[in-house]
């Protein structure tokens, strides 16, 4: 079987277990929106404000909800030692690994759907004219995101303290993404908007090495 | 006869597997102790010892999800021993479509139904005819009924009956059981040792771990006793494995 063909039945599998329970879903976009709230209430940005300190606030808030998100995705997979029955199965370990980044890249943008316009509405900010290439900074963002924290996911899974453990690790190892992310997502918000393309390559090259270094990695990450 | 009950003309060739002075290490704690086995395909062993033995580390090990940390775990088939594999031939030979697994934990998705379970692993496997191999497979198990409700709804004897059948469910060559019978009741017990021997008698390679008595231990051709990680007594291969299992069971 091909790992593009292995890896859609485990996508398949994680869509079906996460629009069934909601669990994730659920929480990441609430933690999200409060983050947000929250920030939008600590002080009172005027519009050129909003547009300097807005996508540093709109990117941590995807960081928290993302590393919360992530977490479980290798965690539930403890609950009946179900990993086991994937790993025994005749399908590459990166097939696995790949079905799960897609799935939280998917559920990720789907919470980032619903937080954009919420953020926009409360820092005062037009998305009229950028939305294709917010979406482009967003999604390039997004998969730098789900796949270190997919990787680490997996890494921590077996971990006593593995809530703590997952930012701890991720967090540091997201501030390149973070900076590139914010500053891609600033010149969209400024009062002349462009796209950096300059900072678009460099999510794109984090989004390339991380999937690169997972493929190379996988056996070893899913391993006892 | 269910359509799963027997290998298929095209189902993977009996498959053996031999521990090469196998140990295996947790930190400092020694789970197995360079133990050296041969498990001709075919065989039907029952894997004795107390807790902490090293029978899990050992099935986990011929399931491929555990390396050793020195030694080796070879795996061969009758056609593969007739040509003789080099050693790196035999070391690369790791065949997960002849294997099954019935562990400790169900390895199913509580979320899911018996039928998505088995309908995941049976696209996981490639499986021919997933609609009616799935159906099948539930009604051997006795779960047909049951077959749109979540496994989290069900009982933990008919967890396990699933779990045994998710295992069967690629008609594996061998079929390695970790305290099968935990939680099966009398009927569930019966239809698991009638399962066991259509298993037998299609030449599947069996190994199945057990501290207590029960009736499809009278299938083995062969018993092995672990203890503190060693092998302690085998009856063989061509061997008589009453006098080992009479003595497991005078311990219970």
């Amino acid at each position: 079987m091909t790992t593009a063909r292995a890896a859609a039945i485990i996508l398949a599998k994680e869509l079906r277990l996460e629009f069934r329970t909601r669990e994730l879903l659920t929480a990441t976009v609430i933690f999200a929106l409060v983050v947000v709230v929250l920030f939008s209430f600590a002080f009172d940005p005027t519009a050129a404000e909003s547009r300097r300190y807005g996508p540093g606030l709109l990117w941590i808030a995807f960081l928290f909800a993302g590393s919360l998100m992530l977490n479980p995705s290798f965690a539930r997979e403890q609950n009946n030692e179900t990993l086991d029955a994937l790993r025994m199965a005749p399908i590459s370990s990166f097939a696995i690994l790949l079905g799960k980044i897609l799935a939280n890249f998917i559920f990720m943008s789907l919470a980032e759907l619903v937080l954009v316009p919420v953020f926009a509405v409360l820092y005062n900010l037009s998305l009229a004219g950028i939305v294709w290439r917010l979406i482009l900074v967003l999604a390039l963002g997004t998969l730098g995101l789900t796949v270190t924290g997919t990787v680490f996911s997996a890494i921590s899974a077996h971990a006593r303290m593995r809530e703590l453990l997952l930012p701890l690790l991720l967090l540091p190892l997201l501030t390149p993404l973070l900076i590139a992310a914010v500053e891609s997502t600033a010149a969209l918000f400024a009062e002349q908007p462009a796209l950096d393309r300059t900072w678009l390559a460099f999510l794109a090259g984090f989004d390339i090495v991380f999937l690169t270094a997972s493929w190379l990695l996988c056996d070893h990450l899913l391993e006892e | 006869m269910p359509a799963l009950a027997t290998p298929s003309p095209s189902a993977p060739a009996p498959l053996g597997v031999s521990f090469h002075n196998v140990e295996k290490r947790f930190g400092s704690l020694a789970a197995l102790r360079g133990v050296s086995l041969e498990i001709r395909a075919g065989e039907f062993v029952a894997l004795l010892g107390p807790n902490g033995a090293g029978k899990t580390t050992l099935l986990r090990m011929a399931a491929l999800l555990m390396n050793p940390t020195r030694g080796a775990v070879l795996f061969s088939t009758a056609a593969a021993t007739q040509h003789a594999p080099s050693h790196q031939e035999a070391s690369a030979f790791r065949p997960k479509n002849s294997i099954g697994l019935v562990g400790h934990s169900t390895l199913l998705y509580d979320e899911l139904t018996a039928a998505e379970n088995l309908t995941l692993f049976a696209r996981l496997y490639a499986l021919e005819n997933i609609a009616a191999t799935v159906a099948a497979a539930l009604d051997d198990c006795g779960l047909a009924a049951r077959a749109g409700s979540l496994v989290r709804t069900f009982s933990r004897g008919m967890r396990q009956r699933l779990s045994i059948a998710r295992a069967l469910l690629h008609q594996p060559s061998m079929i390695l059981l970790d305290e099968p019978a935990a939680g099966l009741d009398r009927q569930g017990l019966a239809w698991f040792s009638a399962r066991l021997a259509r298993l037998k008698t299609a030449g599947c390679t069996v190994l199945m771990s057990t501290h207590a008595r029960n009736e499809s231990l009278d299938l083995a051709t062969r018993a092995v006793a672990l203890a503190g990680g060693r092998v302690d007594n085998d009856s063989g291969s061509n061997g008589d494995p009453r006098a080992l299992l009479a003595a497991l069971r005078t311990e219970q």
